[in-house]
């Protein structure tokens, strides 16, 4: 090789390959292969390695995309999604617990809360056939099951004196394991839901705090082991009723 | 509008084809898309907007396949060792050529084999397959150069010691 042409390394072979070389280089690339047949025989063997994978695989591009991965995504607009996800408004606390824990647990466990338990709540509360997973006829093993993933004793709290019926429930995909969401609806259809998820032992008690992800409102707090959020379409002074309701049925 | 769900929708057959070339399996493969959709949007509101969508996705996918792949790599070994035909075009006739490909594929290691799968048949730039594996460019020339080395070695039917299998 001359001098003044730069090395012909390996990754330079790739890159020829891949066709990724500006003009100049593909030509010193080019006679470089000239006087090295090996080389040469590398890369073809190479170039036909791609277009053999390429021939093996692009069917699969033809094919119908099957009904289990054509709604996967969430039902409502991208707009509406992203509006969701981008927001995370921490609204005004309403605190009446006499010792809160020490703040900066308590965030880290409450950071994502109120969102994810939004997305939970818009992703199932429109469905008409499948909104939970086992459902309030099965209530005790429902309990249990989410018991026992979430390895924390859980409790479907009664909410039928704020006029909510327990629908039923299902295990979800929290951020750091499984989380759990029980879906309650009342006579005029609205639906509420409440989503947990675990906390460290130690995290004591949080205020109750509001957040509005797009037409949801959120209340959640931390409670001992477990995070809580309620999520509901509904009135923030009618949400933050439920909100302690809740707490109650759960603090006897 | 629905922009998003659209440019997904778009991505969906080029997830199953990856899937497909790394796992082999048509049901496995579409579990691991499945999971990939599902993991995207719930963490979607991660996603730098700006940033190259794509890329993201099958990010995503990589993890969710790391993850898997580390759980179940014992059962997996033993499933590929049983499996000798991998049905990749699931019936179809298929060339021997693509048969051996497809065996010899199984046979590399998944971090070989997903460069040399985002590279010859994503045909994604060696910046963007870095990206992807969140590793650091020379690395992914290092899996592309050993890859192509060790599959040019499969496919001629040379001994590859390394490789082979213990039952």
């Amino acid at each position: 090789m001359s001098s003044n042409i730069p090395e012909i390394t390996d990754a330079d072979l790739h890159a020829y390959v891949d066709q990724r070389l500006d003009p100049a280089r593909r030509a010193e690339v080019e006679a470089y292969l000239e006087a090295n047949p090996d080389a040469a025989a590398r890369v073809r063997d190479y170039r036909a390695q791609n277009d053999l994978l390429r021939a093996a695989f692009d069917n699969v591009l033809e094919e119908p995309v099957p009904d289990r991965l054509s709604h996967v995504r969430p039902r409502w607009s991208t707009m509406h999604f992203a509006a969701i996800a981008a927001t995370l408004v921490i609204g005004v606390s309403v605190g009446w617990f006499a010792h809160v824990a020490s703040p900066n647990r308590v965030e880290v466990v409450m950071s994502s809360l109120p969102q994810q338990a939004a997305i939970a709540h818009v992703v199932y509360t429109p469905e008409v056939l499948h909104p939970v997973e086992v459902d309030a006829t099965q209530e005790q093993h429902l309990v249990k099951w989410l018991s026992k993933r979430l390895g924390k004793d859980v409790h479907a709290p009664s909410l039928v004196e704020a006029g909510f019926q327990l629908e039923g429930g299902r295990l979800l995909p929290g951020d750091d394991g499984p989380a759990a969401q029980f879906m309650y609806r009342n006579n005029t259809g609205e639906r509420l839901t409440l989503y947990l998820r675990t906390a460290q032992a130690d995290s004591g008690e949080s205020a109750f705090r509001f957040a509005q992800e797009d037409k949801v409102s959120v209340f959640y707090w931390v409670d001992r082991d477990l995070a809580y959020a309620l999520s509901g379409e509904i009135d923030r002074s009618r949400l933050l009723n439920v909100a302690e309701a809740v707490y109650h049925e759960l603090n006897p | 509008m629905s922009e998003f769900d659209e440019f997904i929708r778009d991505q969906v057959p080029r997830l199953r084809r990856y899937a497909r070339a790394l796992l082999g399996e048509r049901s496995r493969a579409d579990d691991l898309v499945q999971d990939t959709l599902e993991r995207a949007w719930t963490r979607f509101h991660l996603w730098q907007r700006g940033s190259n969508l794509r890329a993201w996705l099958f990010t995503v996918m990589h993890n969710v396949f790391v993850n898997q792949h580390r759980k179940n790599s014992r059962e997996a070994a033993v499933a590929l060792d049983d499996a000798p035909e991998i049905a990749v075009n699931d019936g179809a006739a298929q060339s021997m050529d693509v048969r051996d490909l497809t065996k010899a594929l199984t046979q590399l290691p998944a971090e070989f084999r997903e460069v040399l799968l985002l590279v010859s048949v994503e045909q994604m730039s060696y910046e963007e397959v870095a990206e992807v594996l969140n590793v650091p460019l020379g690395t992914v020339m290092s899996r592309l150069s050993r890859g192509r080395a060790r599959l040019r070695a499969l496919l001629s039917g040379e001994s590859t010691p390394p490789l082979r299998r213990v039952k």
